[in-house]
C-alpha cells in the first residue's frame, strides 16, 4: 500500500487538529465532572451528610412498662408478663410467601392467624410490622433469631402483656387493656406515635381506661443504625422513657374475692366502704367475666355470650347500676323531716295499712297496717305509711336536699367507667325531664325510695357510712400512686343534729337486733361486732289494681325479671362503725332474705379478717353457715390453682 | 521506500520491544487497578476474598494479555481488523439467538470456562475496523457521502444489535467512539453538525409535542422520561438508586468518612456497590480529594494516550489509539456522570476499578493495541 508522503503529512496534521478538538471536549466533560463533584462534596456536603445519617439512623420507640395495680395490702391485681411474638415487614421480606414458607418450617403457625397475617401483609402499608404468630414460646423465638439471615423482614419480638391473676374478681373496677383500635385513635386529637406501635395495649374500660395517662407512662426512644434491609446493626444511644405509675387501690383482694364468691353468680352488687377513710374495700358486681380474654382479643362467640347473658356480666352494677333504693331510703326521708322540725321523734302516725293521697290509695307493705308508729318503730318495722305522712309534711325539696347531703344523686369522681349519678328528684327536674308538674303522690313514692329516686350500691354504701359517722365520708378508690398516699375520704362533719343521727342509728340497730326488726335473722351475735342496717325491697313493676283486689302475687310465682330487687345497707360495729356495706340483689325478692345475709357475711369476713367463727352467727343458722363457709373456701381456692396450671 | 518496509526496518525486535513499551501508561493502569483492589476490599467489608482477590487475578491476566498484544506488530492487528470485527458481529448475533439472560438483558454467551460478553469485544473491534478503513481510504475521499455512509453502517450494525439486548450504555459508547474516530479521521464537520442538530431537533420535538395533537410518544413513555430526568420525584422507586448514590457521594465531603467508614456502602444503601457504583464508595470514603485523584489518574492516562497518538506517524495507529482513548474516556465519564446524577443510570462500569472480567479484559486488549502501536511506530 503506497501513499504519497504529502498525504501522510496532511493526514497527520488533520488527526492532530481534530484530536485536539476531541481532547478539548474531553477536558470540558472532565471539568464538568470535577465541578459537579466539588458542588456535591464541598458545598452540599452537610446536607448529604444529614441525609446519610437519616438513612442509617432509625429512631425507635421503647414502649413504657405499664404501671402495675395492687390492692391495699400490696397484693397484685394487674401485672405485666413477657409475651413473645413474631412479626413480619413486607417491604423487607420482599418475597412474602417464600419467607412464610421458611418460617413455617421452624415454627408452628396457626392457620387462622396466618390467614389474617397474609391479608394484612397485602393490605397494610409495606413498612407496617404484621404479627404472624402471637404468644409463641421462647424456643420458637430463639429458633427464629438464629435463622434470621434466611428470614428477611421477620422479627422476633418480646413484649409485655397485661395479666389479671385474679381474673373476674376485679374485672368491673379495674377493667382491662387491649390493642389500640382505630376508634381509640379517632378519639384522641393527636395520637402519640406510641399508640401506633403494633399490639400496644391501652386501657379500654374501668380504671385501666380512666387512669390511662397515669398507668401508661411515656415512651423512651433509641437510635439504632440500620442497614438498607432495615435490620438493626447496633444501638447508638437510648433515652429511657418513664414507666407507668404503680397504682395501689383501696380494695382488699381477699374481701373482694370472698364477695365475688359469696355473690355466687347472682345478678348482684356489693360495695363496702371503710367508714374511717372512705376507702372502697369491696366493689363487686356479679356475675363477672375474665378480663384476660379481652387482653388476648375475645372471640366473637365469647363476647356474644357475655352480651346475651340475662344476668348482664359486663356492666359494673356496683357503681353503674342504679336502682330505686326502696326502704333503704327511709332514713333520708326521716332525717329530712326531723331536721326540718316537721316531725318529732315522739310524734306518732297511725298506719291502717294504707294512706289516701289526693284520691289515690298508697299501700303499706303490711296489708293489715302497723297501728301507731313513731320514728323508731317505723324504721324498725319499715312502715310505709309513716313515711308517706312525713313526705306530705316536709316536701320533696327537703327530702332530695337531704339525699344529696348523704351522697345520693351525687356524682362521685371515681376512676371507674360510667360512675352513675343516680337521682334525687326535685320539682324542677320533673318539669324539665318529664314535662309534667310534680304531684303529691310523687313525694309519697319518693319517701319510700320508689318512683323517681335512683341510687347505685356505691351511693347507698356512702349514705350508710355518712349516717354511721356523721361525717361526709367520700369514697376513695386509689390509695396511693407510686407510693404517694392520696387524700383520704375521711370527710368533715355533716352538720346534722347529732341527736337525730344517733336515733337513726339506734333504729337501724333495731332493724337487725330487735326480734321485731325486718333483718333480725341476719343479726351478728358477737357483742363487739353488732351490726345495724336497713332492708329494702324495690318494685320493678307496677302492681295493678286488679292484683290489689285479688291479692299481690308472691315474688316466687313471678318470672325472674319481674321480681323485686332486694337491697340491704348496714354498718358495723354499731358502737364504733368501721365498715359500711350496701348490697343489691337484682330480682332477689325481699331485702331481708336475699340481701341482708350477704352484707352480714362480708362484714364478718372483714371484721375477723378471715372466715368468722360460727359463734358470731345466730345458733339456728350455724350448720347452714358452716356448709356455706366450706363451699366458699373451695370456690376461692380454685382460681389460684388454675393460675398455677396456666403458668 | 514504502511505509511498511520502513516500519519493519525500524521497529525494535526481541527484548528491546519490552523497553519501548509506554511505561508511564503501564504504571498508570496498575495504579488505577490498585485503587480498584482497595475499594473492592473496602466494599466487601474488609474481606479480600470476595471481590478483591478475583479482581487481582483478572488484572494479572489482563496485564499478560496486554503485553502479548503489545508484542505483536501493529500491522498484523491492522490486517486482522476486518476479521475481528466480523467475528465480534457474529458473536453479537449469536448472543441474540443463544445468549444467556442476566439481569433482564441478554448479553452473555456461556462458553464453558467463562461468560463471553461480545458487546464488550465489539467496542474494540469497531474502533480497529474504523481505523483500518480510514487508513485504507485516501484522504480525498474521506468526506464523500458514499464513503461516509460505509463507516456509518459499520457503526450502526453493532449498535442495533446491542440495543436489542437491551444495553443502552454500550450503544452510546459505540456511537460516540465510532463517531470520534470518524471525526478525527477528517470527515467534514458539517456531517457532525447535521447529526447533532437533527438529534437536538428530535429531542425538542418530542418534548414540545407533549400534550398536543401530534404527540410523538405515548403518555407512559413520557412518564418514564420524567423519572429518568427527575429521580427525586420517586425517591423510593425508580429513583432510589440514584438518590442513595448522590447521598453517599455528597456525604463524603472534603476528605471523606475514612477508609471502610462509609455508612452508605457499609449498610447496603448503595446498589451495585462493587460494580457500577464503586466510584461512589470511593468518593464517600475518601471524599473530594479521593474523587478528584482518580479523575486525575484517568486524565493522565488520556493525556499519555493522546500524546502517543500525536507522536505516531502511522495513520492506523493514531486513529486506533485515539479510538481506544475515547472508549476509555467514555467509560469513566459516563459512569461518573451517572452516579453523580448527571445522567440516567445506563449500566457502564468504572474502567479498571469496577468488579468484572469482560470489560477489564477488553480494555486491556485495547491498551495492548495502544502499546503495540507505540512500540511499532515508524521511527
Amino acid at each position: 500500500m503506497r501513499r504519497p508522503a504529502r498525504d501522510t503529512a496532511e493526514s497527520q496534521r488533520r488527526i492532530t487538529r481534530r484530536g485536539l478538538v476531541v481532547g478539548g471536549l474531553q477536558l470540558g466533560v472532565m471539568s464538568a465532572l470535577a465541578l459537579r463533584m466539588r458542588y456535591m462534596q464541598l458545598e452540599q456536603a452537610d446536607q448529604f451528610r444529614l441525609l446519610a445519617d437519616e438513612n442509617r439512623i432509625n429512631v425507635q420507640l421503647i414502649p413504657p412498662t405499664r404501671g402495675r395495680i395492687f390492692d391495699r395490702e400490696g397484693r397484685i391485681i394487674a401485672e405485666n408478663v413477657p409475651s413473645y411474638r413474631i412479626t413480619m415487614i413486607r417491604e423487607q421480606a420482599r418475597d412474602v410467601d417464600e419467607v412464610i414458607a421458611r418460617l413455617a418450617r421452624l415454627v408452628e403457625l396457626d392457620p387462622g392467624e396466618l390467614e389474617k397475617a397474609r391479608r394484612e401483609l397485602k393490605e397494610l402499608r409495606g413498612d407496617t410490622p404484621v404479627t404472624v404468630a402471637d404468644r409463641v414460646t421462647w424456643e420458637d423465638i430463639s429458633r427464629v433469631a438464629v435463622n434470621a439471615p434466611a428470614l428477611p423482614g421477620v422479627h422476633p419480638e418480646v413484649g409485655l402483656s397485661r395479666r389479671y391473676p385474679l381474673r373476674g374478681d376485679h374485672a368491673h373496677v379495674v377493667g382491662y387493656v387491649g390493642p389500640v383500635s382505630d376508634r381509640d385513635l379517632e378519639r384522641v386529637d393527636a395520637p402519640e406515635q406510641l399508640l401506633r406501635l403494633p399490639r400496644f395495649q391501652i386501657g379500654k374500660i374501668g380504671l385501666e381506661a380512666q387512669r390511662e395517662n397515669l398507668l401508661r407512662g411515656s415512651a423512651g426512644t433509641r437510635r439504632v443504625e440500620v442497614n438498607a434491609a432495615g435490620r438493626v446493626m447496633r444501638e447508638l444511644d437510648r433515652q429511657e422513657g418513664q414507666p407507668g405509675a404503680d397504682v395501689q387501690l383501696t380494695l382488699d383482694n381477699e374481701l373482694q374475692t370472698y364477695a365475688n364468691a359469696r355473690l355466687d353468680g347472682e345478678s348482684a352488687a356489693v360495695v363496702m366502704i371503710d367508714c374511717e377513710s372512705g376507702d372502697i374495700l369491696v366493689c363487686a358486681s356479679s356475675p363477672s367475666y375474665d378480663p384476660n380474654l379481652f387482653v388476648r382479643g375475645i372471640s366473637v362467640a365469647d363476647y356474644r355470650a357475655l352480651l346475651d347473658d340475662p344476668y348482664r356480666p359486663l356492666p359494673n352494677k356496683a357503681v353503674q347500676g342504679i336502682y330505686p333504693p326502696g326502704s333503704t331510703f327511709k332514713m333520708v326521708t326521716a332525717l329530712a323531716a326531723l331536721e326540718a322540725g316537721d316531725v318529732s321523734l315522739q310524734d306518732t302516725v297511725y298506719c291502717p295499712g294504707h294512706l289516701e293521697i289526693s284520691g289515690r290509695r298508697f299501700h303499706c307493705w303490711k296489708r293489715g297496717g302497723h297501728g301507731n308508729m313513731d320514728f323508731h318503730l317505723s324504721l324498725r318495722e319499715s312502715c310505709d305509711v309513716y313515711y308517706y305522712e312525713l313526705a306530705l309534711r316536709t316536701g320533696i325539696e327537703n327530702i332530695s336536699a337531704m339525699a344529696e347531703r348523704l351522697g345520693l344523686g351525687v356524682q362521685f369522681d371515681l376512676p371507674m367507667t360510667s360512675v352513675a349519678k343516680g337521682l334525687a328528684p326535685t320539682r324542677e327536674w320533673k318539669v324539665a325531664n318529664r314535662g309534667a308538674p310534680w304531684v303529691v303522690g310523687d313525694s309519697a313514692n319518693a319517701s319510700i325510695g320508689q318512683g323517681f329516686v335512683l341510687a347505685s350500691p356505691l351511693q347507698l354504701a356512702v349514705m350508710t357510712a355518712r349516717l354511721a359517722t356523721s361525717r361526709s365520708v367520700m369514697p376513695r378508690l386509689i390509695k396511693s400512686i407510686d407510693g404517694v398516699e392520696q387524700p383520704s375520704g375521711h370527710g368533715e362533719p355533716m352538720g346534722l343534729n347529732e341527736n337525730l343521727l344517733r336515733e337513726v342509728r339506734r333504729a337501724m340497730y333495731a332493724v337487725t337486733n330487735s326480734n321485731r326488726g325486718t333483718a333480725y335473722r341476719s343479726r351478728i351475735i358477737e357483742d363487739a361486732f353488732r351490726m345495724a342496717g336497713k332492708t329494702g325491697t324495690s318494685q320493678v313493676r307496677n302492681i295493678s289494681t286488679g292484683e290489689r283486689s285479688t291479692g299481690v302475687i308472691s315474688n316466687n310465682n313471678l318470672p325472674r325479671e319481674q321480681r323485686d330487687h332486694a337491697l340491704f345497707v348496714s354498718f358495723a360495729p354499731y358502737d364504733a362503725p368501721k365498715y359500711a356495706v350496701a348490697v343489691v340483689v337484682e330480682h332477689g325478692g325481699g331485702g331481708s332474705t336475699a340481701a341482708a345475709p350477704i352484707a352480714r357475711d362480708i362484714t364478718l369476713q372483714a371484721l375477723y379478717g378471715e372466715d368468722p367463727p360460727l359463734a358470731a352467727y345466730p345458733e339456728a343458722d350455724r350448720p347452714r353457715i358452716k356448709a356455706q363457709q366450706e363451699k366458699l373456701r373451695a370456690a376461692r381456692s380454685r382460681p389460684e390453682a388454675e393460675e398455677s396450671d396456666r403458668a | 521506500m514504502s511505509y511498511l518496509e520502513q516500519s519493519i526496518k525500524t521497529a525494535p525486535s526481541g527484548a528491546r520491544k519490552f523497553l519501548c513499551l509506554n511505561w508511564p501508561l503501564v504504571i498508570l493502569l496498575c495504579t488505577v487497578a490498585g485503587v480498584g483492589f482497595l475499594m473492592l476490599y473496602s466494599v466487601a467489608g474488609g474481606n479480600l476474598e470476595v471481590w478483591a482477590e478475583p479482581q487481582m487475578k483478572r488484572f494479572a491476566l489482563g496485564l499478560a494479555v496486554m503485553l502479548v498484544v503489545a508484542m505483536v506488530p501493529i500491522w498484523f492487528w491492522r490486517n486482522m481488523s476486518l476479521l475481528a470485527y466480523l467475528i465480534s458481529l457474529a458473536l453479537l448475533i449469536a448472543v441474540a439467538l443463544i445468549g444467556v439472560e442476566g439481569k433482564g438483558a441478554q448479553r452473555w454467551i456461556d462458553i464453558g470456562f467463562m461468560r463471553l460478553q461480545p458487546s464488550e469485544l465489539v467496542k474494540i473491534t469497531l474502533v480497529m475496523l474504523l481505523a483500518a478503513y480510514y487508513d485504507w481510504l485516501p484522504m480525498s475521499r474521506v468526506s464523500r457521502p458514499i464513503w461516509v455512509l460505509i463507516p456509518v453502517g459499520l457503526i450502526l450494525t453493532p449498535v442495533a444489535l446491542v440495543l436489542r439486548q437491551p444495553d443502552l450504555g454500550t450503544s452510546i459508547l459505540l456511537l460516540a467512539a465510532g463517531g470520534v474516530v470518524m471525526f478525527v479521521a477528517g470527515v467534514h464537520w458539517a456531517y457532525f453538525a447535521t447529526v447533532i442538530l437533527a438529534i437536538a431537533a428530535l429531542v425538542f420535538a418530542v418534548f414540545e409535542s407533549r400534550g398536543t395533537d401530534w404527540q410523538l410518544l405515548e403518555n407512559y413513555q413520557y412518564r418514564r422520561i420524567d423519572t429518568f430526568l427527575n429521580p427525586d420525584n420517586d425517591p423510593l422507586g425508580a429513583g432510589y438508586h440514584i438518590t442513595q448514590s448522590k447521598i453517599a457521594l455528597g456525604s463524603g465531603g472534603w476528605t471523606g468518612r475514612g477508609f471502610m467508614q462509609g455508612t452508605q456502602s457499609r449498610l447496603n444503601f448503595l446498589p451495585e456497590k462493587h460494580t457500577d457504583f464503586i466510584f461512589v464508595t470511593l468518593a464517600e470514603e475518601f471524599g473530594f480529594i479521593g474523587g478528584i485523584s482518580i479523575l486525575g489518574l484517568y486524565t493522565l492516562i488520556l493525556v499519555f494516550c493522546i500524546a502517543a497518538a500525536f507522536g505516531n506517524k502511522d495513520r492506523y495507529s493514531s486513529l486506533l489509539i485515539l479510538g481506544v482513548a475515547m472508549t476509555f474516556f467514555l467509560f469513566f465519564a459516563v459512569n461518573m456522570a451517572m452516579v453523580m446524577g448527571l445522567m440516567p443510570v445506563v449500566g457502564v462500569p468504572l474502567p479498571l476499578v469496577s468488579y468484572g472480567g469482560s470489560a477489564m479484559l477488553v480494555l486491556m486488549v485495547g491498551f495492548g493495541l495502544v502499546q503495540s502501536a507505540h512500540i511499532h511506530k515508524p521511527r
